[in-house]
């Protein structure tokens, strides 16, 4: 029986189209899993569906009927509950209050009857097995406990719909094995439960179909039976499993020598389990794994944006201190790190492109040691004759100059520097093609020239092609290398799914 | 009337060449407002450009008080560019002055036998040291705002507020409540003196403002800082230090701020803990808005702020000079103020000259 149904829904925001056309059906009685990259429109949608957001066209049907909620609190009382990844009770409330608020059953004189709610709560939780004492204060248990309550919580409002958005991330190995029976013998008391998870393995542990989405659109539905892992990775990547087996045309190795960086037990609570990298000269390194699996964070802990809680580093044999690392000490230190989302990281739009071209140069001088005017005008022109930045001179504001050219200008900033290890963190996002071409050309020819290189994409074929190695992540974990011949995007692929 | 006439002359010069050269842009509109009030002068009030010697060698006359009564909200402005170049504010440092002054006054008043060091004349250290406590006190004042800033992260408005207000109380309890007078004929000399026919208050400015300007354009302080205040989070990708750099403009500023707070006790021989640079931070903010430098942050000029304390303290002279009740001096302030900041306004000027050219092109037409 069908429960829900969306047909045609839209959502924009300010121009930007976040869901299109997206037709989706959920059935009583079954575990269905919405996946899809960071971005693809899984909130988006149970956003719309639960009346957080009133969507720009489409319609979405509870039971058959049309229905459009004003707010979550109405699609709460026409039986949608959704619990999200951050428990959203009130801890300093009991148990019982929590489950019960906004419905207090209420006595005579419309006083709350105390003795009813602990009844209704204490029902609530027997449905789930949950032994706890209703009149404790909620912060009183685990973050386990608190989201099974607020599945509680969901559950005494009779809904029929469970949105369950990310319940696992804070949860442990137990703790997930529980909350997994839980939805089990509700989907056998004929609950409809649809289920965001980021965890790939979790997915086939539980649900029964899956959705997945891709750049706001449906891909499509399919039982979890029917479809393989590789072929969801390829799905949510947005490729066809032929396509994805297809061989790549890769460039040639350079010549490998001396260890660059030597990483052992990078990483940060909350970020990223402790991984081993390591990068030799004229190497270049992929990190290949979904959106949010910890590709950047990889990034982010080497150049000390963000301090690591452990892990030990070298660069070509000399140890890193782990205090006070920062960007300074990690570019003093021949490392160079160009960010993803250039907007806010890379450029600084109001100066000129010969001032944004000397500044990480500079700042590796320090105040004092200023560049003269003239190497300053030598190195502007050096680099735009060399990467070949289309701008009038150096004197143009950097915001003047097109996305292409704009990343051209911070990888001529960062050359400057003459570093050693080189990591570019999604370098060919948001440029046209022509300039993604130069980019993996210039990567490569660096190589050559002996720098290391440490590349991130999320174009799995660009990572296929221009790396002589690379380390998968998946869930914020290194999961497996592939080296040498064996780097293909299929086999990147299938070490992302976890098969292989 | 001759000189009024070079004077504007001279002006006029300046804005037609800062129009022309992108280096002086942001001096074209508060100096053609300059230029336009002086204009007004020597037409209404011709007597205002009248300088004339005293028989001790000094220079006065309006002109002169203008150079010389800017001079606090300069030496202000100067630090209060860098603090806003970096996105920041500082609205404290009316109440720095205020503890700068309390404490050179404090030292200056102790017995001079205290002062006998090393055979040197006891007045002279006694001069030394009141000038060095207070600069202290000032730059300490300005480490503290760049402590809770920068160092953890409150909004500059917020965490200066706080010494805004606690500030006039430290004066308070530097000076013990009292309002400190003195005679000495050096401390008094920083706020009345003059060198070279000219107000000594106004070589401080000025000296300050070369020295200030070395430091950013001779140093890369000027492009770190400028690259901070336009997006923090790529400057520290880019290894700036942009903690130590904000930091450091908080303490530059301090220490301007003590300069201006030693000139005010000096004029005024005495410590008015509850009156020294009242609301001065509001003018030095006047100033540097004035002078181009953004709020938000980014780019910023300090011949501009230069610029708009002499603006704002020309408008203050020229209501004095025609009698105008000082109680409502504000009102005509904030109507230039108002004017400049228009013309600076890239959108209210491409409305206006959008207007422009439709009725240009209506008479095209007809």
């Amino acid at each position: 029986m069908e429960i829900l149904r969306t047909e045609g829904i839209e959502k924009r925001f300010r121009g930007v189209q976040a869901l299109r056309k997206v037709d989706f059906s959920l059935e009583a009685g079954e575990i269905h899993a919405l996946m899809g990259e960071n971005g693809a429109g899984k909130s988006t949608l149970i956003k719309v569906i639960t009346g957080v957001y009133p969507p720009s066209g489409g319609q979405v049907f509870l039971q058959g009927k049309p229905v459009a909620f004003p707010s979550p609190l109405e699609a709460e009382k026409a039986g949608i509950s959704t619990v999200y990844q951050e428990v959203n009770l009130l801890p300093d409330l009991s148990v019982a209050e929590n489950i019960c608020i906004g419905r207090e059953p209420r006595g005579r004189l419309g006083l709350i009857d105390h003795r009813a709610m602990r009844r209704r709560a204490e029902t609530a939780l027997a449905r789930l097995d949950i032994q706890v004492d209703v009149a404790e204060s909620l912060s009183s248990y685990s973050i386990a406990i608190q989201q099974l309550i607020a599945i509680a919580r969901a559950l005494d409002i009779d809904c029929r719909l469970l949105i369950l958005d990310e319940p696992t991330s804070s949860l442990d190995e137990n703790e997930v094995r529980e909350l997994f029976g839980v939805m089990r013998k509700l989907r056998d008391q004929g609950m409809a439960i649809l289920f965001i998870t980021h965890f790939l393995d979790q997915v086939y542990q539980v649900s029964d179909r899956i959705t997945v989405l891709r750049d706001g659109q449906k891909v499509g539905t399919w039982r979890s039976e029917e479809l393989p892992r590789v072929e969801m990775v390829a799905r949510m990547l947005g490729k066809t499993v032929a396509e994805a087996e297809a061989p790549v045309d890769r460039n040639g190795s350079a010549a490998v020598g001396e260890p660059v960086l030597e990483a052992h037990g990078l990483g940060r609570r909350n970020m990223l389990y402790p991984i081993d990298l390591d990068v030799r000269a004229g190497e270049q390194v992929g990190l290949a794994g979904l959106l949010g699996s910890g590709r950047s964070e990889v990034a982010q802990l080497l150049f000390g944006v963000v301090p690591r809680d452990s892990g030990q580093l070298r660069m070509k044999g000399r140890l890193l201190p782990q205090r006070f690392w920062s960007p300074r000490k990690a570019l003093k230190a021949g490392m160079a790190l160009i960010a993803e989302d250039r907007k806010v990281t890379g450029i600084i739009p109001d100066l000129t492109v010969r001032e944004n071209i000397m500044l990480a140069l500079q700042a590796s001088e320090g105040m004092w040691k200023t560049l003269s005017r003239k190497r300053q005008q030598e190195l502007a022109e050096h680099f735009i004759q060399l990467l070949g930045i289309k701008t009038p001179d150096g004197e143009q504001l950097v915001k003047n100059l097109s996305g292409g050219n704009q990343q051209k200008v911070l990888i001529a900033r960062w050359l400057a520097t003459d570093p050693q290890l080189m990591i570019l963190d999604e370098p060919t996002r948001g440029i046209d093609v022509g300039a993604k071409a130069e980019v993996a050309a210039l990567t490569r020819k660096l190589c050559v020239n002996g720098m290391a290189v440490i590349f991130i994409s999320s174009e799995l074929e660009e990572v296929a092609r221009g790396c002589d190695r690379v380390v998968v992540l998946r869930d914020h974990r290194r999961v497996g290398e592939l080296n040498g011949p064996e780097v293909c995007l299929a086999a990147i692929m299938q070490t992302i799914a976890g098969q292989g | 009337m001759l000189i009024g006439g070079f004077i504007i002359a001279v002006l006029a010069g300046l804005v037609f060449l800062c129009g022309k050269s992108s280096h002086g842009r942001h001096l074209r509109w508060p100096l053609t407002a300059l230029t336009l009030l002086l204009l007004i002068n020597l037409i209404f009030k011709p007597g205002f450009f009248t300088v004339e010697m005293t028989s001790d060698g000094y220079l006065y006359g309006s002109l002169i008080d203008i150079l010389n009564h800017s001079s606090k909200t300069a030496i202000l402005a100067i630090g209060m560019t860098l603090v806003m170049a970096t996105g920041g504010i500082d609205i404290s440092v009316g109440s720095v002055m205020a503890i700068s002054g309390a404490m050179a006054a404090t030292v200056i008043v102790m017995p001079k036998e205290r002062f006998a060091l090393w055979g040197l004349d006891p007045a002279a250290v006694a001069f030394g040291a009141a000038v060095l406590c207070g600069l202290l006190v000032a730059v300490a004042a300005g480490a503290w705002n760049g402590f809770l800033t920068s160092g953890c992260g409150i909004q500059p408005m917020v965490a200066t507020l706080v010494l805004m207000v606690a500030g006039r109380g430290i004066a308070q309890l530097i000076t013990d409540g009292t309002i400190i007078t003195f005679d000495d004929p050096l401390l008094s000399f920083i706020g009345n003196g003059h060198l070279l026919t000219l107000p000594f208050t106004t070589w401080i400015a000025w000296t300050l403002f070369a020295i200030v300007a070395l430091l950013t354009r001779k140093t890369a302080l000027g492009l770190f800082v400028e690259s901070i205040g336009n997006n923090e989070t790529a400057s520290r990708y880019a290894g700036i230090e942009a903690r130590g750099i904000k930091w450091l403009t908080y303490i530059i500023n301090g220490f301007c701020a003590g300069v201006a707070g030693l000139i005010v006790s000096s004029n005024i021989k005495c410590a008015d803990a509850n009156h020294a640079g009242l609301y001065l931070e509001l003018d030095a903010i006047l100033a540097t808005v004035i002078g181009g430098t953004s709020m938000s942050g980014g780019r910023f000029y300090l011949s501009g702020s230069m610029a708009g304390a002499l603006l704002i303290q020309t408008v203050a002279t020229m209501m004095y000079a025609n009698d105008v009740n000082p109680a409502v001096i504000a009102v005509p302030k904030a109507l230039v103020v108002i004017v400049v900041c228009l013309l600076q306004s890239d959108v209210f000027r491409q409305k206006l000259s959008r207007r422009f050219h439709r009725g240009a092109a209506q008479e095209v037409d007809a």
